[in-house]
């Protein structure tokens, strides 16, 4: 199982951001876990073709993730994954 | 007369009431949220917001009470396409009843180039598929965003089918089956800053907003980016408007509710510039049909002013004596004759994107 870790920015937008662990052994799979406990997330993360959203970025344990139309980066049990929206705008 | 003004901003839904005479806010609603449109449906005490979070993308929410609480309901998706190189929804440009007699019908354009219909309140939304599909959408292209956009949607309030239709950069279109088939609506609108061959060409073209008469409705006018143009056959043909002052470039156009005749425009510089003519801000305003025009002055700055007016910044309502339009600098003016003295709400807004009363 991974934890996600989603940004705080969310919470606004009437999600419940507390840290939970989802099974899965890519970031697609571990995100797919999750927006089927809360389907209205999948539009504020993904875009219509499930692409990342361009001003969202994920880490993986750290590291930024490689593939952002995909999300075939690869997880492993008791990876952390961070899920933030981008510093821009204004 | 409507004692009700929304106002669609950078940062959030401003909801004002008129009150002795005077304009004021009574709240505001998203704030921090870009909203690109707003649709009042005060019969049904309904009212949408249409946010474009920078971060989390486009947002449709729905109040049932007024405005008091808004749920949020779907948005419009795009086709996938197996490569992952398909469209994604960019931004609510348009938002319309689609049938009066059936208020929870909705039309919307968006960019890049889509038109989708609801038939329940924004619960569900579908692709208009014959006009996605058509060859000539493939040249549209962006005119003021990256993309080409569907900003107005004017249904004929003798026949709900019937719907006109325009696109920055893809012209003029027409359905009278409610969408089933489409064709080009822009006869005689050109726009001389394109290549000789081209500037007659009917889905080149960058009508910047489009009305309808809502007691004459074959009655149009377009403020295009070349100038301003107005149909008097239902868009079967259009005609040149010319000699407006202080210039024919401008964003927003209102047409009087009983009076085809009467219409109103926020000039500015063209092109590059994008700023009232001379520092000076004013509304042009005819009532013989473009044969000649007033230029509006009274209460607006005429001085050392740079706001500029949205597509959707100018509203009417439907006595038409009722103005209102908000600019890029957060200034909002109102008139309750029909454009002879504006006032200015006492306060500094966001960049306004919206007006609409109701």
């Amino acid at each position: 199982m991974a934890t996600i870790d989603w940004t705080p920015h969310l919470r606004q937008h009437l999600f419940d951001t507390s840290r939970r662990s989802y099974s899965g052994t890519t970031l697609a799979a571990v995100l797919a876990a999750a927006f089927t406990d809360e389907p209205r997330l999948r539009g504020y993360v993904l875009d219509d073709q499930d692409r990342l959203r361009q001003h969202v970025t994920i880490f993986i344990n750290g590291s930024a993730i490689h593939d952002r139309l995909r999300l075939t980066d690869v997880v492993a049990d008791n990876d952390e994954i961070y899920v933030f929206q981008a510093l821009s705008g204004g | 007369m409507s004692d009700r003004l929304w106002v669609a901003t950078r940062k959030g839904v401003f909801d004002l009431r008129l009150r002795n005479g005077k304009w004021d806010v009574e709240r505001v609603s998203f704030l921090a949220a870009p909203t690109s449109m707003v649709l009042p449906q005060p019969a049904q005490n309904r009212v949408y917001a249409a946010l474009n979070h920078g971060h989390f993308g486009v947002k449709l929410h729905r109040s049932d009470d007024d405005g008091a609480t808004w749920t949020e309901v779907a948005v419009p998706a795009y086709p996938k396409a197996e490569d992952g190189t398909g469209d994604s929804l960019m931004q609510i440009w348009a938002l319309e009843v689609a049938d009066p007699n059936r208020p929870e019908t909705l039309w919307t354009g968006t960019i890049p180039g889509g038109l989708f219909y609801s038939p329940d309140a924004g619960a569900t939304w579908t692709l208009n598929t014959t006009l996605w599909n058509r060859e000539e959408r493939k040249g549209w292209f962006g005119g003021g965003a990256d993309k080409p956009g569907i900003h107005s949607i004017c249904v004929d309030p003798r026949n709900h089918q019937h719907v006109l239709m325009a696109v920055s950069c893809g012209g003029v279109w027409r359905t009278e089956d409610a969408g089933q088939t489409w064709a080009l609506a822009a006869k005689g609108i050109f726009a001389e800053y394109m290549p000789p061959e081209k500037q007659f060409d009917e889905n080149i073209q960058d009508p910047h907003r489009m009305v309808r008469c809502p007691s004459n409705p074959d009655v149009l006018w377009v403020q295009h980016h070349n100038g301003v143009f107005r149909t008097t056959d239902n868009a079967r043909s259009w005609s040149h408007v010319t000699g407006l002052k202080p210039s024919s470039f401008g964003f927003g156009v209102v047409v009087h509710p009983t009076k085809s005749d009467t219409a109103w425009f926020v000039p500015a510089v063209k092109d590059e510039t994008r700023v009232p003519v001379d520092g000076k801000l004013s509304v042009t305003r005819t009532r013989d049909g473009g044969q000649s025009c007033e230029v509006l002055t009274n209460g607006l700055p005429q001085k050392y002013c740079y706001d500029l007016v949205f597509r959707h910044a100018l509203d009417i309502d439907e006595t038409g004596d009722n103005l209102a339009f908000g600019s890029t600098t957060g200034n909002l003016w109102t008139t309750s004759n029909g454009g002879d003295e504006w006032t200015a709400l006492p306060y500094h807004l966001p960049p306004i994107y919206a007006v609409r009363f109701g």
